[in-house]
């Protein structure tokens, strides 16, 4: 039997915890099934971020990664597993995202995204979640999503600490606002540099997953206007507030129409 | 006027491990000076040669960015809250 909206006996099922939500409800479904979301970078952030995505059952998952499943990403990359060693990052996700949940599409890009294609792989998406590992990567997401007008959600991770930005293009401040440009070679921490711990990464990566629902189910970001900053070694998510930059090379007034140099 | 400043991670390694400390200064430029006489070095990890704070580093006084209050001019009080945020950006 046909329920409405469309949803099978199944889906119900499944979806159930969430659609009793005031918020989320038969409509909010179906607008979750209707969205197309993307993640860049299949690691720390992308894994948590990508498993609660699917299992909200959001329509299209697009998860972009270049790089093979290594042992150093198992202690806080859940997605991939002992079997996927050294197997492309976005195969062994698309295998479990898929077994968790068969009703979302998972689209799998082993590609780098950088200004030179981060529009084109993009381009098909609503909503983009960030999780890379580098700040250069950022921006030319950043650059490439103000430049379509897609929200992002993008975080980073390192040490106890994590940051998580939402981008509302032509709304709220972009990455670039906060963070102008690249900065020199080593000045900036990575997983590798100062170490992690898995659930650091779990925190964050559940917040943008958090964020990117609350945008398909058109609710807004609650974490609009500021960067959300989280202190694992003190059990602290503080927040302070972000504007939009005037001369913002990427989103100002005066901005160009093409991809910033980072 | 001490101020409570918070130290980010990567900078604690100058503050003796603490998150959180006390500088005195009635702007944000002489709480840098604070900061420098109290922890040796500090300085040039916020700043470049010219004195301008890293591209990569955001100050914010009470959660507001300093860029758009007074910049190193943004004047301090007693129980003032300042924040020194780095862009992180490890994601894998």
């Amino acid at each position: 039997m046909i329920q409405p909206f469309g949803f099978s006996e199944a889906a119900l099922r499944r979806y159930s915890r969430q659609m009793i939500l005031r918020e989320v409800g038969g409509a909010g479904q179906a607008r979750l099934a209707a969205a197309r979301v993307a993640v860049v970078g299949a690691g720390g952030l992308g894994s948590p971020a990508a498993l609660y995505l699917a299992a909200a059952g959001v329509g299209v998952l697009g998860v972009i990664d270049a790089d093979r499943v290594e042992l150093s990403n198992l202690q806080r990359q859940i997605l991939h597993g002992t079997k996927s060693l050294d197997v492309l990052k976005v195969a062994s996700a698309q295998a479990r995202l898929e077994d968790l949940n068969p009703d979302v599409k998972v689209v799998a890009h082993a590609v780098r995204l950088e200004a030179a294609n981060a529009r084109e792989v993009l381009a098909g998406y609503d909503v983009v979640v960030e999780g890379s590992d580098s700040l250069a990567t950022k921006l030319a997401v950043n650059d490439a999503c103000v430049l379509l007008g897609r929200p992002l959600v993008a975080a980073g991770i390192a040490g106890w600490e994590g940051q998580l930005l939402v981008v509302e293009p032509g709304r709220s401040a972009c990455y670039r606002c906060v963070y102008r440009r690249e900065p020199p070679e080593g000045s900036v921490p990575t997983c590798a540099g100062a170490g992690i711990l898995g659930p650091v990464a779990g925190v964050l990566g559940a917040l943008q997953a958090l964020e990117a629902l609350r945008l398909c189910l058109g609710l807004g970001a609650a974490a609009g206007g500021r960067l959300l900053l989280f202190d694992g070694a003190a059990a602290e998510l503080r927040s302070v507030e972000v504007r939009r930059a005037p001369a913002c090379p990427a989103c100002g007034v005066s901005s160009s129409k093409e991809p910033t140099e980072s | 006027m001490p101020v409570l400043v918070r130290i980010p991670t990567p900078l604690r390694r100058h503050t003796g491990g603490a998150g959180e400390v006390y500088a005195k200064g009635k702007d944000v430029g002489e709480l840098v000076e604070d900061l420098e006489r109290q922890f040796a070095g500090f300085r040039d990890r916020l700043c470049d040669e010219s004195g301008d704070f890293r591209r990569f580093i955001n100050v914010y006084v009470n959660q507001e960015d300093i860029r758009f209050l007074q910049g190193r001019e943004t004047q301090l009080r007693d129980g003032d809250e300042v924040s020194i945020v780095p862009a992180i950006a490890g994601g894998r």
